[in-house]
């Protein structure tokens, strides 16, 4: 359980809510509303007002880089500290090459220059990146963006993959209905204030990648 | 044997290369005499000040004076530190964490120097004190804003990678690992270019200075290795101290990169 209380984002008024292992949560707005800043602020990456819990434990429960373990922020352009990405995944190689491949992306990938991948190459890598890590809660800043549609949809069927394994996702998008699906919610930004808009009855399904999921959950 | 005296009149001649710059700097509008003139004049105006108090304090030789001086000379590069960079951390708190290790590495030094290996009697004779506590001040202050500008320029320009290393539950030194290197490496260069360098490109000008007031120079070269060896220890002290300060400084006790506490100057 992910539960976030009067949480301050910037001058936006607090926003709480709660999601459940298994469950998603769509956020949208308009550009600069603050939906960057609500996931840094889950993830502890700004300082921000208010209390996160994981299953019951508060973030300044723990130091900061094991809150980050267990709540991964995915930005919407991964940052690299190396000049190719194999360095940044630690030694567990055997669960990335499947992930990429799920993604569509050349099994070369690992280790040409990131400087000449593209965008959308290098968005997917993040996401992977935070996958492996298995974290607990993910938190995805415009998955979607810099991707046509068949690797959009890939992207899709590997979020609802970790959503099945339990894993609780928030996500930002500029495009909600690729996710809105499998989202329990969507929270709306605007003019300053948070509207939750619940999903009563998830619409379905996962067609794509063999990773297929029908049937209504948990509300 | 001592050194030839200097009069006021060979002052005078010195300076004559400097007017004729002047007049070409006014024929070819380079705008560049009001500035010269200034430079100069600050000079002759705080060296001879620096020669009138250092005759002063040589002459009384009391431990509180000489540590009065010290003290002067602690705030001033303290100051110069604080006052250079282009972009400093807000708060008290780095500037009495910047002042106060300069001051603190900058003084065990010198009195590791003087009071261990040159030994003068009494062991705080100001004419060896304080002309060592002001290069290792002068060096250590070098090491340390540059250390600290290179830091804070590659934390910006590196903030991508040191967010991602954070988000993926990294810690604030495995975030700012490559930063870090890079900064300590630029904090060291000046000092190991002066040892590199010494004899052989130039003489370092401490040596220059007793060989002109009459050292043998084999005694003068055995003087200016002890001081750059002690000033290398203290320049690496500082940088290392500048760096991971720094660090700590950009960063919270929750590992989060905060580059809002930089203040453009």
């Amino acid at each position: 359980m992910l539960k976030v209380d009067h949480l301050r984002v910037g001058a936006l008024s607090p926003v709480s809510f709660a999601l459940a292992a298994g469950q998603c949560l769509v956020v949208s707005g308009a550009s600069g509303t603050g939906k960057t800043r609500l996931l840094r602020a889950i993830a502890d990456l700004d300082p921000a007002e208010g209390t996160v819990m994981l299953e019951g434990a508060e973030r300044g429960e723990m130091p900061g880089p094991a809150w980050r373990k267990l709540v991964r922020y995915v930005s919407s352009e991964p940052g690299w500290w190396a000049a190719t990405a194999r360095p940044h995944f630690a030694a567990d190689l055997a669960a990335v090459i499947p992930l990429i491949e799920a993604l569509g992306l050349s099994g070369d990938i690992l280790d040409r220059p990131l400087a000449e991948l593209s965008t959308g190459e290098r968005l997917r890598l993040g996401l992977i990146r935070a996958v492996c890590g298995r974290p607990k809660a993910l938190l995805l800043d415009e998955p979607f963006s810099s991707l046509d549609r068949a690797a959009a949809g890939r992207v899709e069927a590997l979020i609802g993959a970790e959503l099945d394994l339990g894993r609780i996702v928030v996500v930002v998008s500029h495009q909600p209905a690729a996710i809105l699906s499998r989202a329990r919610a969507e929270l709306i930004i605007e003019a300053g204030t948070f509207r939750l808009v619940p999903h009563a009855v998830p619409r379905v399904a996962w067609s794509e990648g063999g990773m297929g999921h029908i049937g209504a959950r948990r509300a | 044997m001592s050194a030839v005296s200097i009069t006021t009149l060979d002052l005078a001649m010195a300076a004559l290369l400097l007017l004729l710059n002047g007049a070409l700097s006014i024929a070819f509008q380079l705008k560049l005499e009001r500035k010269l003139s200034i430079a100069a004049v600050r000079m002759l105006v705080q060296l001879a000040l620096a020669g009138l108090v250092l005759s002063f304090v040589f002459r009384q030789s009391s431990v509180g004076l000489t540590l009065v001086v010290a003290l002067v000379m602690g705030a001033v590069a303290g100051y110069e530190l604080w006052s250079r960079p282009a972009r400093r951390i807000d708060g008290w708190w780095s500037i009495g964490l910047g002042t106060g290790s300069l001051f603190l590495i900058a003084l065990l030094s010198t009195l590791f120097t003087v009071g261990v290996l040159i030994r003068p009697d009494p062991w705080y004779a100001p004419r060896y004190l304080l002309p060592i506590l002001g290069m290792v001040l002068g060096n250590a202050l070098t090491s340390m804003s540059l250390t600290f500008d290179v830091l804070t320029t590659a934390a910006e320009r590196e903030r991508s990678a040191i967010e991602a290393r954070i988000a993926d539950g990294g810690t604030r030194l495995e975030a700012f690992e490559k930063v870090l290197a890079d900064a300590l490496r630029a904090g060291t260069l000046p000092i190991l270019n002066s040892m590199a360098v010494a004899g052989v490109v130039a003489l370092p000008g401490m040596m220059t200075g007793q060989i002109l007031a009459g050292a043998d120079p084999f005694e003068a070269a055995k003087y200016q290795m002890l001081i750059l060896l002690v000033l290398a220890g203290a320049a690496t002290l500082a940088v290392l101290a500048a760096g991971l300060g720094g660090v700590l400084l950009l960063t919270d006790a929750r590992h989060r990169l905060r580059l809002d506490r930089l203040v453009a100057y």
